[in-house]
């Protein structure tokens, strides 16, 4: 993945200390193509927010190197980065207009009166706010402060534009809007973009890769859909979307697949992605909306998992079951509300369906819940 | 959709809502009572009388009524040339003042106008006692020895006939009863016995119920000598030969008086409206602008000193931050008048900084700084005392400026120093605008520190107002000093809301 030659950002072998004992990011090794939208996705201290920092240059790698465009940048200072930074409280200026915010990147650059003008009003165009041109950052609502923090990012045309948990203040809805909106910037624009959340259907949404963080590594970058479908290892398939998973040992493998026992007696078939050998523990990760509370209504070839209804939670569009499966109390399966589909009550015991492929075997390492949310 | 009309009547609906309102209006006036009613009574009322000081005048006429209601209707210039009946007016109301020494407070009084006035009335006070008024008593008493008795003079004064004399004895009397002096017992002072004969003298050629006691004195009197009160006063001091005397005695007659605020600003009163004392009498103006100048080098000197300490102690993290402001208030630990000498040991000629800067050889022996007693020790010892005032409210505002500003200014392209300029600096201002007007104002009245090290040039204004409350008692005076000097911050403070906005103004 370290790619010093194709990328137009290169983190090689970098490594960051606060106090000289504790390393926040741990030789991280990452390289980001030009015009990539990336995602630094993680929970609040995995250091995403740190290597964002050092690659606008606010701080400094204890060690390794980083490189825009092939130049390394780790003596650069910030105002000759040439690199845009939306931040989470959108830091708009609050003793100047939306205007004189929007002309500062261009004064200091010491363009003429004209051609500021004419940049500031294009900008403001891009982000559809052309008659708040004189209202100050503080008469603005929430999604425009943010629209003008994007577009004074932009404005002096960056190359590359870091945004740090930019909708966090927002609200859901506007959240979710904001989310196209900048994607479709970026479609637009052909910027490269590094962003920094802990939203993970944020990261999912917006992103060609993202790169999922914790304890100061990268656990994988991987474009969304293989993050979501095929995760790695455990903390990712806990970290992104709903999970279940299934405590088990390995018995044997066949091909690609793995027999394991599962607690209460069953085997059951998964994809032998990150396990040791026979004998040793693993964690199996069932994704909910893959699993039938009806046997029969999977494909050929599916394995039975039985459990004990605990709670039926009907969500309109799909319901919920929580079942008890071995010693997992908390596993859920989740079915589009179809006029065949079963409502389970609880107490019933269900025989539950799913095909071995969507049964991934990874590490077995237990994930505290907190870190998740 | 129901509407409140229909649940409940519209105006009893208005009228619980207009109860519990004032309820709660009640409640917070009563919370606040206390403070109000304290802050009242030791506060605003002692300093709206203060203030009234700085233009009431009433002892002049007060204690000098004839005198003064005769001059109203002089013209006084150089040639002009005092009267007789004048003098005759002044030696009653003096003849009265001085029974309860009161002629020495409007002699202090006009002194303040007028040098030289006080021991003029002072001395006049004493001689007026041997103008020759006891041998009218004497004289009158042989005749009506009850002219000794205070009943009998009760009686005179009850008659309608004598009226200079009823007013002069009734105003003699109310002085006495002032003064706790008066009982039956006292005996009628010697120069009513003047204004007695004299009140005879000129009423008896017309017949009147009182004949007996005019056909018994009016022979007496008209063989008593004629008191020359002109020649009297002038023998004890010809200053009384002076219109300038008169001319102060006439202009402070009114109850109320600018003279005060006149002389604050280096004027003083002439017969032709204000005129500008001479040069060697000029005081205020340069006080006052020693004042303001001081406070504005006092303010910028903290600003300077403090900007970078706040900025320093709101980069720091918490728990660090707390430690270091500590230090920065330990000096409120130590009082003030400590504080100050302490700076007296360091500054002065044979002083720890001066010691310490022959001993390093920077100057010699004999060139010791002039360190105190003078602007610089008010200065340096001010600041030092002032600098809290400054660093807290800079503190507390640069604490809200969030790193994120400065540092979207450097991604911006901006570089460190562009960044503080124009990004960081314009929102320090609010803070910046608190400590100016919290040290200005603090340093405008100051008046320990200039008192122990300022010496004579390095006093302030309030320096000399507490000199005419406690020393020179001349309390109008510094009436008129304190309400300039509170006009003058009120106008800064006017100013400064104009040019910064006072809603620019934070301490946290």
């Amino acid at each position: 993945m370290t790619d010093k030659d194709n990328g137009f950002v290169v983190f090689s072998g970098v490594q960051k200390s606060y106090d000289g004992k504790i390393l926040v990011v741990k030789d991280l090794n990452l390289s980001i193509a030009k015009g990539e939208f990336l995602t630094m996705l993680g929970p609040s201290g995995s250091g995403k927010t740190t290597c964002l920092l050092m690659l606008a240059g606010f701080e400094t790698a204890t060690q390794g190197e980083i490189l825009l465009d092939s130049k390394p940048i780790n003596n650069i200072p910030p105002h000759k980065r040439e690199i845009g930074m939306v931040f989470q409280n959108y830091a708009l200026f609050p003793h100047m207009t939306v205007a004189e915010n929007l002309a500062f990147p261009l004064q200091v650059r010491s363009l003429s009166k004209s051609d500021q003008e004419q940049k500031v009003n294009h900008v403001l165009d891009m982000v559809q706010m052309s008659d708040f041109g004189n209202r100050r950052p503080g008469q603005l609502s929430g999604g425009q402060q943010q629209r003008i923090a994007l577009a004074r990012a932009l404005v002096f045309e960056p190359e590359l534009v870091l945004m740090d948990e930019p909708l966090g203040a927002l609200d859901k809805q506007l959240r979710e809007h904001m989310q196209f909106e900048i994607k479709h910037l970026h479609e637009r624009l052909g910027v490269t973009v590094v962003y920094v959340t802990h939203d993970q259907t944020e990261a999912l949404t917006m992103s060609d890769r993202v790169a999922v963080f914790n304890d100061g590594i990268i656990q994988q970058l991987d474009a969304p859909d293989k993050l979501y479908e095929a995760p790695n290892n455990c903390f990712v398939a806990q970290f992104i979307g709903e999970n279940n998973t299934l405590e088990g040992t390995v018995e044997s493998f066949e091909g690609d697949y793995a027999n394991v026992r599962l607690e209460n007696g069953q085997v059951i078939s998964a994809l032998a992605v990150n396990v040791g050998k026979v004998g040793e523990k693993t964690l199996i990760s069932i994704r909910p909306e893959r699993v039938e509370t009806e046997a029969e209504r999977c494909p050929e070839g599916a394995q039975k998992i039985t459990g004990e209804v605990l709670e039926f939670i009907y969500m309109g569009d799909v319901f919920r079951t929580r079942i008890r499966v071995g010693s997992n109390d908390e596993f859920i399966v989740k079915s589009r509300n179809s006029p065949s589909q079963q409502r389970l009550q609880p107490g019933e015991m269900v025989t539950l369906g799913c095909m071995n492929k969507d049964c991934r075997a990874l590490d077995y390492q237990t994930v505290n819940k907190e870190v998740l949310t | 959709m129901v509407s409140v009309d229909s649940i409940i009547g519209r105006n009893s609906l208005h009228r619980k809502v207009q109860r519990s309102l004032r309820i709660q209006k009640l409640r917070a006036l009563g919370l606040i009572a206390p403070l109000f009613i304290f802050i009242l009574i030791s506060f605003v009322i002692p300093i709206g009388d203060m203030l009234f000081r700085s233009i009431e005048n009433q002892l002049v006429s007060e204690v000098l009524p004839r005198t003064t209601e005769y001059l109203k209707s002089e013209q006084i210039n150089e040639d002009w040339e005092p009267p007789n009946e004048l003098f005759w007016h002044l030696y009653v109301d003096l003849a009265i003042a001085a029974e309860v020494k009161l002629h020495t407070r409007v002699g202090s009084r006009l002194n303040y106008e007028k040098t030289g006035i006080s021991s003029l009335f002072r001395k006049s006070g004493r001689s007026i006692k041997r103008f020759g008024a006891d041998d009218y008593r004497k004289a009158l008493t042989d005749q009506i020895p009850e002219l000794t008795s205070i009943d009998y003079w009760e009686l005179l004064a009850e008659g309608t006939k004598y009226g200079y004399t009823r007013d002069t004895y009734n105003a003699w009397k109310k002085r006495l009863i002032e003064n706790d002096d008066f009982s039956e017992k006292t005996k009628p002072s010697d120069f009513l016995f003047v204004v007695l004969a004299n009140d005879i003298k000129s009423s008896g050629t017309t017949p009147s119920p009182d004949t007996i006691l005019e056909e018994k004195l009016l022979p007496v009197i008209s063989e008593l000598p004629e008191i020359r009160f002109k020649e009297l006063f002038l023998e004890t001091d010809e200053d009384w030969a002076e219109p300038d005397v008169w001319d102060t005695i006439q202009l402070y007659s009114p109850s109320f008086t600018n003279g005060y605020y006149l002389n604050s600003a280096d004027f003083k009163k002439g017969s032709d409206g204000p005129e500008l004392r001479p040069e060697n009498e000029r005081l205020y103006v340069l006080i006052f602008s020693r004042t303001l100048f001081m406070s504005v080098t006092i303010t910028m000197v903290c600003l300077l000193l403090g900007y970078p300490v706040a900025y320093f102690l709101a980069n720091l993290p918490l728990k660090y931050a707390n430690l270091f402001l500590i230090l920065v208030l330990l000096p409120f630990w130590t009082s003030l008048l400590v504080r100050t000498s302490a700076w007296k040991v360091l500054l002065q000629n044979e002083g720890v900084i001066n010691d310490v800067l022959v001993a390093i050889g920077l100057i010699s022996n004999l060139e010791r700084l002039e360190l105190i007693n003078n602007q610089t020790g008010t200065i340096i010892a001010m600041s030092h005392i002032l600098l809290p005032f400054m660093i807290l409210p800079l503190f507390s505002v640069m604490k809200t400026i969030h790193p994120s500003y400065v540092r979207a200014a450097k991604s911006l392209g901006a570089t460190p120093w562009t960044a503080f300029r124009r990004v960081y600096f314009p929102q320090s201002i609010p803070g910046i605008g608190a400590g100016s007007i919290l040290v200005f104002i603090l340093s405008i009245g100051y008046y320990i520190t200039p008192e122990l090290v300022g010496g004579t040039t390095g006093t302030f204004i309030s320096n000399r107002i507490a000199y005419h409350i406690s020393s020179s008692l001349n309390w109008g005076l510094g009436a008129a000093l304190g309400s300039i000097l509170l006009a003058v911050v009120l106008a800064l403070y006017w100013v400064y809301d104009r040019v910064v906005g006072i809603d620019n103004v934070k301490l946290g």
